[in-house]
């Protein structure tokens, strides 16, 4: 299955859509901190990984798909709400990627430079998540 | 210019080596400077899911290391490496979850369809107990 970047789908976005995930990550990146400043990082460090945005983004999917079918006439409910399905097994298999991220900084921050672990870490990220989306795409997988 | 209290890079580096060197008390500054990276890092990973096609692959970018990336930083420049590591290995419990949770709203969007919204919401306390069900198991352990 080919990967593609459609640029137009980005004329679809309301600005009211892109405040709405400017804030919530906003308001989760401000919860981590004080959760870790009052509970410490061990339990501060659980809300690196929190759905923060996942909800918002998988009912926007939702009402994109919806009103695409809108416009062809069709009523899109069941649909939406499959895209949205298919958007949350994609963000499963990015959880690989994102553990692998996370054992990166983990283990290496102590000890090497920062930047180096962040640009490691990140790779890894990019690495595990197409990996592990191209292994689920595989005719292994199939059904 | 008031130095920031508790500040380790200010400790150790001076006011230069501060990121939050602002004439206000370095714990605001921080959060204010959390909720704007965060909000345009998470904003970034979204649109980057908007772009995308398939919708599986672009669900990666919904478990993008996005709060992480935008707070780790801040984080190492405010405690130290030690503290951010800490931080990480927490992060790979939250991971685990965020996987658990991610794969329970696709399931159940797949075979019931609900509204997309409420459903992801209802389904957040399945990360909180993940994350913390691990977090606990592996403290004891540790211990």
């Amino acid at each position: 299955m080919m990967v593609q970047a459609k640029f137009s789908a980005l004329k679809g976005i309301k600005p009211r859509e892109f405040a709405l995930r400017f804030a919530f990550g906003g308001l989760v990146c401000v919860a981590a901190g004080l959760i870790a400043k009052s509970f410490g990082p061990a339990i501060g460090g659980l809300f690196l990984a929190f759905p923060a945005i996942f909800p918002a983004g998988a009912s926007l999917v939702e009402s994109h798909e919806k009103m695409h079918k809108a416009r062809a006439g069709f009523d899109g409910t069941r649909r939406g709400r499959t895209v949205a399905s298919i958007d949350s097994a994609g963000a499963a298999i990015g959880c690989i990627g994102l553990a692998g991220f996370a054992i990166v900084i983990w283990t290496l921050l102590p000890r090497w430079n920062t930047y180096n672990v962040f640009v490691l870490a990140s790779l890894v990220w990019v690495t595990l998540s197409v990996g592990s989306w191209m292994i689920r795409k595989s005719r292994v997988f199939r059904r | 210019m008031q130095r920031c209290r508790g500040c380790q890079a200010h400790d150790r580096e001076g006011a230069a080596g501060c990121l939050t060197g602002l004439a206000m008390p370095s714990e605001i500054a921080e959060f204010v400077i959390r909720f704007f990276v965060g909000g345009i890092v998470v904003s970034a990973f979204a649109v980057l899911a908007e772009i995308f096609r398939p919708k599986s692959f672009a669900g990666l970018f919904g478990a993008a290391p996005s709060i992480a990336l935008a707070t780790l930083g801040i984080t190492i420049a405010h405690h130290g490496k030690t503290y951010a590591a800490t931080e990480a290995r927490s992060m790979v419990f939250g991971a685990i979850a965020f996987f658990c949770y991610a794969s329970s709203v696709s399931w159940i969007l797949m075979r019931v369809k609900p509204r997309v919204l409420p459903t992801t919401i209802a389904l957040i306390p399945v990360w909180f107990a993940a994350s913390f069900a691990l977090w606990f198991v592996t403290s004891a352990i540790t211990r």
